[in-house]
């Protein structure tokens, strides 16, 4: 029989570290939904996600129950709905209005993929999705929204990040009365990936099959837990421990995907190998930068252990996943973590840092909430400067903001929920980068060699 | 399946006939069975063969949650193959 001591450890990571899996994703092909008829089309979109993700909710409660492992989130990735509502050219608005019904009938959390890939310009139906995306988000609740505005093979399309400064400005009004909720449930990114299991920036790529399945895992309180253990170590120790704890959180992830892809019998996808924290304490990505060894969160030094932290995660988790993708990295939402709220509040952590560690882990600028006053080019100009860093780098960046709208920095916005509480933070509001938005165009794709 | 049935809390006399006796009131085959004191914990663990029991199995999990409730235990009933995945390659 298996060690009762290895029993017990994993008894432990879930009972209180906060071990979970944090959502099973179904994608789903609509590409077969299109029709000129904007009605049909919603019908069809609506019967499809209910045939496929019927038993979705129910098969994730009953893995969850036989395995012991609570599975937070059950959601759905849909095809970029711009691609699918250009073939009528109607209100994309009906789209939406259709997933959220869609949302209501299987159960899920979220589904993802009001989105448009517009990385290098518009198609017929992109712009017209993006402008209605204030609307969409406050007439549902439950759908989220993605915009691609720059990849490294690309470069960076300033049109639409300029256009997108404005609908982040927009969906916050919007919904002013309710924290500013929609932008929480809008991401802007550059080298989006197509099998994102994570909310807000989860679409379902054209490359992908007619459905699949994808894991995302979590656990940052189980890294802490392990670390805290190793008070002296060196960081070659402790990236050691780092790969140990990810391997065995990430093997929780395959079996837990291979078993739904099994019942659901759809074939399975990837793991996303991530730590996701939840604002739960001991359950942040922030507190496990401060064990090894940072007084806070934002102190110089900060970068360096989170590329550690990151890397080391991922090193520990592909072996223990036939698949890894997704954006598979450290994430450090602000409003959804424990420490990185705290550290926010007592100034310690600026934006300015918080771009830099973009630079080295997954995803980017997330759940930040910035003032109020905060102009439409200056978040298009936090858009491109996001956008910069992941062109160049060849990596997935995003930005998620939420202005909030008639509050200053030092005030909170409260969404509740895994969203958690987003202080509001400073932000550059006396010099305008207005011009260098309204230029427009496009930023060329980067150089891929001369690499120094 | 088989389910590996935990038991922590504090020592008393005949917890070991109480979980077994549900065991044999839903026809689960022990197969094995282990038990130590760690941290001052007791611990029990115990595999079962559930491929022929008269009840769902959300049903015999919940017999076990219960009892754990009513001693003042912490009883799970896990598939074995998350600890399978988790601690063997």
């Amino acid at each position: 029989m298996i060690n009762i001591n290895d029993i017990m450890e994993t008894i432990n990571m879930i009972s209180e570290e906060n071990l979970d899996i944090r959502t099973v994703t179904m994608g789903i092909s609509l590409l077969d939904c299109a029709d000129s008829d904007a009605k049909k089309a919603c019908d069809k979109i609506y019967d499809k996600i209910c045939r496929k993700a019927g038993k979705l909710v129910e098969t994730g409660e009953a893995i969850a129950s036989e395995y012991g492992i609570p599975i937070i989130n059950k959601r759905i990735s849909v095809t970029p709905i711009s691609m699918v509502a250009a073939a009528s050219g109607a209100d994309p608005v009906l789209y939406a209005k259709a997933l959220q019904r869609a949302a209501d009938s299987t159960g899920v959390n979220f589904i993802g993929g009001y989105s448009a890939l517009v990385h290098k310009g518009f198609s017929a139906g992109d712009e017209a999705l993006i402008r209605s995306i204030p609307e969409a988000l406050s007439v549902t609740n439950n759908i989220c929204s993605s915009v691609n505005i720059g990849s490294t093979k690309a470069g960076i399309n300033m049109d639409a990040v300029k256009l997108m400064g404005q609908i982040v400005r927009e969906t916050a009004e919007i919904t002013a009365d309710r924290d500013c909720i929609g932008c929480a449930k809008l991401v802007v990114f550059c080298n989006a990936v197509e099998d994102n299991p994570f909310m807000a920036g989860a679409f379902h790529g054209v490359g992908e099959p007619d459905s699949v399945i994808h894991v995302g895992v979590s656990g940052p309180g189980v890294v802490q837990a392990a670390l805290k253990k190793c008070p002296n170590g060196d960081l070659g120790e402790l990236a050691e421990i780092i790969k140990r704890t990810a391997f065995k959180i990430t093997r929780m992830g395959q079996l837990v995907g291979s078993e739904a892809s099994k019942r659901l019998d759809v074939p399975f996808g990837i793991v996303d190998l991530s730590l996701a924290p939840t604002p739960a304490v001991g359950d942040s990505v922030a507190h496990i930068l401060e064990e090894m060894g940072l007084e806070t969160c934002g102190t110089h030094g900060t970068t360096a252990a989170l590329a550690m932290l990151n890397d080391a995660v991922k090193k520990g988790g592909v072996m223990a996943s036939s698949y890894v993708g997704g954006l598979s990295g450290a994430f450090i939402p602000v409003s959804e973590d424990a420490g990185m709220i705290a550290a926010a509040k007592s100034g310690d952590l600026e934006l300015s840092k918080l771009e830099a560690m973009t630079a080295v882990c997954s995803v980017g600028l997330d759940m930040i909430a910035i003032p109020g006053e905060t102009s439409a080019e200056v978040i298009s100009a936090i858009i491109a400067d996001e956008a910069a860093i992941g062109m160049v780098n060849s990596k997935t960046t995003a930005v998620r903001v939420i202005p909030a709208i008639g509050k200053k920095a030092g005030e909170t916005l409260e969404f509740g929920g895994l969203l958690g509480s987003g202080p509001i933070m400073k932000v550059n509001l006396t010099k305008s980068p207005k011009k260098f938005i309204d230029r427009a165009g496009r930023i060329p794709a980067p150089l891929q060699s001369l690499k120094n | 399946m088989r389910t590996i049935v935990s038991v922590i809390g504090k020592d008393s006399v005949g917890i070991i006939s109480k979980v077994s006796s549900i065991c044999n009131d839903c026809n689960a085959n022990i197969v094995d069975i282990t038990q130590s004191v760690l941290q001052d914990m007791f611990v029990m663990v115990m595999l079962t063969e559930i491929k022929d029991i008269n009840c769902s199995f959300a049903e015999f999990s919940d017999k076990m949650v219960d009892l754990g409730k009513k001693e003042n235990l912490d009883i799970r009933v896990m598939h074995e193959d998350i600890f399978n995945s988790m601690h063997r390659i």
